[in-house]
């Protein structure tokens, strides 16, 4: 159960830093730009401008560099395993053998590549999230999708799923919790048993927990008609994003720098 | 009735018509509510007070009869949305009302939906959070407050869409005395104040003494209807529908029946002390 | 079976920023055969203090000792303990996930190791002392019933232990004076029946003030008071300053005594306050003749 608490959705970090106050669309934007790059680049010294970039956008977040850095952990098996498989997979120069287990330098040139790649990659989305609360997030990916919706993108509607499924993520944590404790009352038992078994035993759980969400949502959706809800349409916000002044310098400022590394190198 | 707020006209409704389980929730109900009345409906589970209830903004629609709301047929798809901005609701599950992740946000939500421009939102939703006196919580996660204080948010989601009416659907059946406590007092002060009609669904007897008037259903009828001091004084009638009676009312029963001659209108503690006093 | 709990503390998430401490120090003995009502409203402790009594929450420090056993001690058989005390949540009705009646109900009973053939009988009997009847409901799904049955099964579910100590949170939340009034007359004759320690947690005053012989009020995480219902309902001041108040039969005998009427204080029940305002105004009544 104690598992259970330690996930914290959005990591949110709350601040002020120059990075905070961005537009979330502008935050958005900028990560996907460094995504753009991270597979343009094909260079060690293009890998070194996008950490540059990366850790540029680290020091102006104020965020503490340990946070960030704590987003790689759920990553680091996927990580070594890419880095493994290219070390040990790629033709090329041999610089070590042993039976049919052979390192080249092309592998561990690309190797390192890849790892370089993926590291800066989960660094950058995690800035995003850890500087950007979940309704901004949310506001932007909706602003941002909504030119997509003639041909048949359902910002509105992707936008709504998301904050619901934010709202409801800690209710059902708790429920979660409170109906393995009542089985648990009654000798249920969650932590032994080979995996079958396991399985075989999370049914009392799974079960109510199942009719208990779609019980919420059948709720959900009367309450929201009640409300008034009809999908997007004709719907105004409460909070309208607005583009500032240092939203535009740095879009242009990240445009010029994607555009040139990846030209470069 | 031309001053009625909200009017049943022989509203039948019919849940699973033409199945094994066909079930007659609502036989024949007329009845009109006034505006700026405070109106509580009383009845066990299975009465039929809750789907009296979600007719009053069409979630549901009488199978035969009809409902007025201000004049508008809720039978007429045109008219739906203009019925649900009048008359809010709030349910039974504090839980499974609230949209988002913040409580300003959860208010907004009504306004949003009825296309109210950005900055007129923001007034009103403080406006709102004001009046069911939240405002300091406005930006906590709905997950954070207790059962009284996710209802008052509710009901505060329903004040900023500025309706005439609200349904309240057994708001306080899961809540604790606290929190009963809390939300009767806002719906008496929005009521007295702000002059909102007020529906209020439960099984409380405690809360329907301040009501203006008392509905009791049973078997999706209206069994009795009056003022509180005209529906409790019928004490065995209440017994015989298995409901209870506030407490000082049962007791001034059971006095009447030794021979003492108390009031059988009796409701509170001091009218009581001061009929026993006299 | 008695519960003897030895200054109990416990922190909820330690360590974190949500850090949050819900029991000070908390001593308390409850007697084989008690039925004690705890009473305090949400966010005083008591959820998380009747969730040590087996185990399923263990303290930051003190000790709970459940039958003479040690709870905090290191390879404590839980089960066999969760087998002796039964817990009744609040919204029971929640934990159903059986195909049929039968099965949700033997849930437990099998869990602790009662043989396929006698199965049978402990469904059978738990069923019968919430008035629900084995060979209706067998094969019903437990999702077909209607909300007061759902959580007759449920509470049936626990019975089916056959627990010496039962805990009930709150198992009237939420239902009509029918549903309540059934669910408590069944408590109360469990109780009598089955010789078992009850321990009832719950909101209402008047129900707690009829049921329980002794009343353990708890405000902000520690024992605020503890005693009898005459005892506990004389501090009505108090009570009302933790935002619990007392019955309103006490209420008005307080206000009678106060203008001279009675001279007892000491009445909580509907047909105590009818025998002593009876009492008195009959003497009255001869009195003035």
């Amino acid at each position: 159960m104690a598992m259970l608490r330690n996930i914290t959705i959005g990591q949110y970090v709350p601040g002020d830093s120059w990075i905070h106050r961005l537009d979330p669309r502008t935050k958005i934007l900028a990560t996907m730009a460094l995504i753009a790059l991270l597979f343009l680049v094909q260079s060690f010294p293009g890998y070194g401008f996008a950490a540059l970039y990366v850790l540029a956008a680290v020091y102006v977040s104020k965020l503490p560099p340990r946070y960030v850095i704590r987003g790689l952990r759920p990553l680091l098996v996927i990580i070594i395993l890419t880095l493994t498989l290219h070390i040990f997979m790629t033709d090329g120069r041999v610089l070590w053998q042993w039976g049919f287990i052979s390192i080249t330098w092309e592998g561990l040139v690309r190797g390192a590549m890849m790892g370089t790649r993926l590291v800066l990659l989960v660094l950058g989305t995690s800035i995003l999230t850890l500087t950007t609360s979940p309704i901004h997030l949310t506001d932007g990916i909706e602003s941002l999708l909504k030119p997509g919706k003639p041909i048949g993108i359902p910002a509105h509607e992707l936008a709504m799923m998301m904050t619901i499924a934010l709202r409801f993520i800690p209710t059902l944590l708790e429920e979660t919790e409170k109906i393995m404790k009542a089985q648990m009352a009654r000798g249920a038992d969650f932590e032994s048993g080979n995996l079958l078994q396991r399985a075989k035993n999370l049914i009392p759980l799974l079960v109510p927990l199942f009719i208990s969400a779609f019980r919420r949502a059948d709720d959900l959706a009367v309450a929201m008609e009640a409300r008034g809800y009809r999908g997007g349409e004709g719907r105004t916000k409460f909070r309208e994003l607005q583009f500032a002044v240092r939203d535009g310098a740095c879009l242009a400022g990240v445009t010029v720098f994607t555009v040139v590394v990846s030209v470069l190198f | 009735m031309a001053d009625a707020l909200i009017e049943f006209r022989n509203v039948n409704h019919i849940y699973g018509k033409g199945t094994q389980q066909e079930w007659d929730a609502l036989i024949d109900v007329s009845v009109s509510i006034r505006p700026g009345e405070f109106v509580a409906v009383l009845g066990h589970n299975g009465s039929g007070k809750s789907t009296l209830a979600k007719h009053a903004n069409a979630l549901l629609l009488p199978s035969s009869g009809c409902v007025l709301v201000d004049g508008m047929d809720t039978r007429d798809e045109e008219t739906v949305w203009d019925i649900r901005q009048r008359v809010g609701m709030v349910f039974q599950n504090p839980d499974n009302q609230l949209v988002a992740t913040t409580v300003e946000e959860d208010v907004a939500f009504g306004p949003e939906n009825l296309g109210v421009p950005s900055p007129e939102i923001r007034r009103r939703v403080d406006e709102a959070l004001l009046a069911v006196d939240m405002l300091e919580y406005r930006l906590h996660s709905p997950h954070q407050l207790s059962g009284g204080q996710k209802q008052r948010v509710a009901i505060a989601g329903m004040i900023a869409m500025r309706p005439k009416c609200i349904v309240l659907d057994e708001p306080t059946a899961m809540l604790d005395p606290v929190g009963r406590q809390e939300v009767m007092q806002t719906v008496r002060r929005l009521n007295e104040e702000e002059n909102i009609t007020v529906l209020h669904i439960t099984h409380y007897m405690d809360e329907a003494i301040f009501a203006d008037r008392i509905l009791v259903m049973e078997s999706g009828r209206i069994a009795l209807e009056g003022t509180p001091a005209q529906v409790f004084s019928q004490v065995d009638t209440l017994y015989k529908l298995q409901l209870d009676v506030p407490q000082m009312t049962a007791l001034a029963h059971r006095l009447n029946k030794r021979g003492f001659s108390l009031p059988a209108d009796t409701l509170t503690v001091d009218e009581l002390v001061n009929q026993l006093c006299q | 079976m008695s519960i003897t709990v030895e200054n109990l503390s416990y922190v909820y998430l330690p360590d974190t920023p949500m850090q949050k401490q819900a029991l000070f120090d908390v001593s308390v003995h409850i007697d084989d055969k008690e039925f004690v009502g705890i009473i305090g409203h949400t966010g005083s402790g008591k959820s998380t203090l009747i969730q040590h009594f087996n185990g399923l929450v263990k303290p930051t420090s003190g000790r709970v000792l459940v039958d003479g056993v040690d709870l905090t001690q290191k390879g404590v058989n839980l089960r066999a303990i969760r087998r002796k005390v039964g817990m009744v949540f609040q919204y029971p009705e929640h934990q159903l996930f059986g195909e049929t009646v039968f099965e949700d109900v033997a849930f437990g009973p099998k869990n602790s190791g009662v043989p396929d053939a006698a199965l049978e009988d402990r469904v059978r009997e738990g069923l019968a002392m919430v008035d629900l009847d084995l060979d209706v409901l067998r094969e019903r799904s437990p999702f077909e019933l209607s909300g007061g049955q759902k959580r007759r099964v449920a509470i049936a579910g626990v019975l089916a232990m056959k627990p010496a100590i039962l805990i009930l949170d709150e198992p009237t939340a939420g239902l009509d004076p029918r549903g309540r009034d059934e669910i408590l007359s069944q408590v109360q004759s469990l109780y009598q029946a089955w010789d078992l320690t009850v321990i009832l947690v719950t909101h209402s005053m008047e129900d707690i003030a009829r049921m329980a012989k002794r009343l353990i009020v708890m405000d902000h995480g520690r024992i605020a008071l503890d005693g009898t219902p005459q005892d506990v309902f004389s501090n009505a001041d108090k009570l009302r300053s933790m935002g619990l108040g007392v019955p309103q039969v006490t209420t008005l005998i307080h206000e009678l005594h106060r203008r001279g009427l009675v001279q007892r204080r000491d009445i909580f029940t509907l047909d105590e306050a009818e025998s002593e305002i009876t009492r008195v105004l009959e003497l009255k009544r001869h009195g003035n003749a």
